[in-house]
């Protein structure tokens, strides 16, 4: 298959412009979407209203509930709708059309209804953008069954998981790490897909794994780099997709390292982190020989002051140290 | 926005006759719900529609079979008018197997879309933006289809109702929003719970016609539904009607109804749409006593049978209930 480098930012654009032109079926809405408002904030949809119309890239009122409602409502009749929630934080308000409706249709007909909408997101971060411009929420999802829950780290990741998420038939949140948007990566050009639950071994190492996904890929590779030079060999097992959740390569692996650490940008305490530690303990716990560390954002809300931000999400430093510590080797934060 | 009614739909003699029918089998359908949970004959959770019949008998004859219809945890006269079968009510709030949700969904949750019933919502106002999707989806394929969303007065002063409306009023769907106004929001009284006088002049704020009308008078409904109806399918937008009526048995089944004044439940009672409709019909001519008993004999032999064939359904069996959670259970979480 023929690949060329691109950003992810291009690579979900691709994304979306081949599910277009696939399939009459889907279309795309959101706010600023359209090119006449400037492609999306990020630039993901640029072009795609020109070329398919704005009847297929529709620009709505800023209207959350309203923008997920409807999607939702195209998607009961059979159409393949892909959501654009500006910031991860504003889902907020579209929170009950994802929680009572979305993710609990197809349970509550019996499968007589189906909502399979995409919903994107974005998570920013490192713009001092604070509180409620920064959260990555993906844990709030990962507790309503019904819901696929899929965060890409890479380029060629994103389209691939893109694809999958459109033509899947359940609803999938889609979140887009604002930071790793400019990534360069090689690409496949023609229409792909990645299967969801197919964890990806980005780093194959032999003393410890670290089960990440998201902006902790990159981070947990920076950190890798580092343990590397000191003999310290690591694992990086990139999840892809939150639900469904591939244990299977994640106990292989650990079951070989007998070390886990697990990373994640949202936060700590009732995060993705709890669940992947608590599920690798209860199927690896005769083969570890330490316990599973955690890796989270810290149980405050993210501050705008980017030496306060910067304190309050992890980092390659604090994820090198907790690979220390699980492998018994002396940590530099002291902590 | 003013309205002017050029050309008053009328309904038929025959149109007349099937609202009749069907808020016959509406009403009784909520008397035998009634009368089973309180003799102990069986357990069920209700949201009584007693009172509402003639909104969703007019709305039954005026949408088409392919027309698409969103209701809520009070629509189980909605559901009826769009043709969803009385057995599978029944089951359905009996919990068994037989249900069209397989004993998931219960009473909040009946969906039916084999008859265009394609969602009822336990979330007061959040059906009205799925109504605004599923227009919207018409009008993306260039179909001549119409979805009526109905809803309480409690819903319009959700964000879900205020977010909806203006988005179809932009997007020129083919949606008609059916306000019930029962006049409480569960307990609260409407004059309590916004400050305009009426719903119908909300709809001056989305920039699209507002209609209010005797909710309990079903020839007025026809006509006022169908000019609506017909206003989206040819392409004219969305209207917001305002239907006025009455709960007879307050919000959920049970309840005391202590904050509805006496004088008030007495005075909505006089004007029960079924008895006044099936007076206005013999009054009219439309219909002979002889053929009016021969609805409510053949209504309650079909609510009866309903009730026998959901009480000797099967409960569903737990082995299922992982079921239907998603298209494909691999990897779900357990």
């Amino acid at each position: 298959m023929e690949e060329r480098e691109m950003t992810m930012q291009q690579a979900l654009n691709l994304a979306l412009d081949q599910a277009l032109a696939k399939d009459e079926s889907v279309f795309l809405i959101g706010e600023d979407i359209t090119d006449e408002a400037g492609g999306g904030i990020v630039g993901v949809t640029a072009g795609l209203s020109t070329k398919y119309g704005v009847d297929r890239v529709l620009d709505t009122p800023i209207s959350e509930a309203a923008i997920v409602g409807a999607a939702i409502g195209a998607a009961l009749d059979g159409r393949r709708p892909v959501a654009e929630i500006m910031i991860m934080d504003f889902i907020g308000i579209a929170i009950d059309q994802i929680a009572n409706h979305a993710a609990k249709m197809r349970f509550m007909t019996a499968g007589r209804t189906t909502s399979p909408i995409t919903v994107r997101v974005a998570a920013l971060s490192g713009m001092g953008t604070g509180a409620t411009h920064s959260q990555s929420l993906e844990h709030w999802f990962m507790g309503m069954p019904g819901l696929k829950v899929v965060v890409p780290s890479s380029p060629a990741d994103a389209k691939g998981l893109l694809t999958t998420a459109i033509f899947d038939d359940d609803p999938v949140v889609f979140v887009e790490t604002a930071r790793l948007l400019g990534t360069r990566g090689m690409v496949p050009v023609d229409d792909y897909a990645i299967p969801f639950g197919q964890a990806n071994v980005v780093r194959p190492g032999t003393d410890v794994t670290i089960v990440t996904y998201g902006r902790g890929v990159p981070e947990s590779v920076t950190a890798a780099d580092e343990l590397d030079a000191e003999g310290i060999s690591v694992e990086i097992i990139d999840l892809r997709t939150l639900v469904p959740m591939d244990t299977e390569t994640v106990f292989e692996s650990v079951r070989r390292t007998r070390r886990a650490v697990a990373v994640t940008y949202s936060v700590r305490f009732g995060g993705p982190s709890a669940e992947i530690a608590a599920t690798i303990n209860e199927h690896c716990f005769g083969d570890l020989a330490a316990p599973v560390a955690r890796v989270g954002a810290q149980f405050t809300p993210i501050p705008s002051a980017s030496v306060l931000e910067a304190a309050h999400f992890p980092d390659p430093q604090r994820i090198a140290d907790a690979v220390r510590r699980t492998v018994g080797a002396p940590a530099t934060l002291g902590s | 926005m003013a309205v002017t009614t050029t050309t008053r739909a009328v309904p038929s003699a025959e149109q007349q006759r099937r609202m009749y029918e069907l808020m016959t089998i509406m009403k009784l359908t909520d008397d035998r719900l009634a009368k089973g949970i309180s003799s102990g004959e069986f357990l069920a959770i209700y949201w009584p529609h007693r009172g509402q019949e003639a909104i969703a008998a007019a709305l039954g004859v005026v949408l088409r079979p392919s027309d698409h219809l969103v209701t809520n945890y009070r629509g189980l006269h909605d559901h009826i008018g769009k043709g969803v079968p009385v057995a599978a009510i029944m089951a359905e709030l009996l919990g068994k197997v037989t249900a069209p949700g397989m004993g998931k969904g219960g009473t909040l949750h009946l969906s039916s879309p084999e008859v265009g019933s394609m969602l009822s919502t336990g979330i007061v106002g959040a059906g009205i933006p799925v109504g605004v999707g599923l227009a919207l989806s018409a009008k993306q394929q260039g179909l001549d289809r119409v979805t009526a969303t109905t809803f309480g007065d409690g819903a319009t002063n959700t964000g879900s109702f205020h977010e909806s409306l203006n988005l179809a009023a932009v997007l020129n769907v083919p949606v008609v929003f059916v306000c019930q106004n029962n006049l409480y929001g569960e307990k609260t009284p409407v004059d309590h719970a916004m400050k305009v006088a009426t719903v119908a002049e909300r709809a001056a704020a989305y920039g699209m016609p507002g209609v209010r009308v005797d909710g309990n008078d079903p020839d007025a409904l026809f006509a006022v539904l169908s000019e609506s109806v017909d206003r989206a399918r040819s392409g004219g937008g969305p209207t917001l009607v305002e239907c006025m009526t009455f709960r007879f048995r307050g919000h959920s089944f049970g309840d005391n109804m202590k904050y509805i004044p006496p004088e008030q439940l007495a005075a909505a009672q006089v004007k029960d749409p079924v008895p006044t409709y099936r007076q206005r019909l013999l009054d009219e001519g439309v219909c002979t006593d002889d053929e009016l008993v021969d609805i409510e004999t053949a209504a309650t032999a079909i609510i009866d049978q309903a009730v026998k064939e959901a009480m000797a359904a099967p409960a569903p069996s737990p082995d299922h209930l992982r079921d239907h959670v998603y298209a494909d259970d691999r990897g779900m979480p357990a």
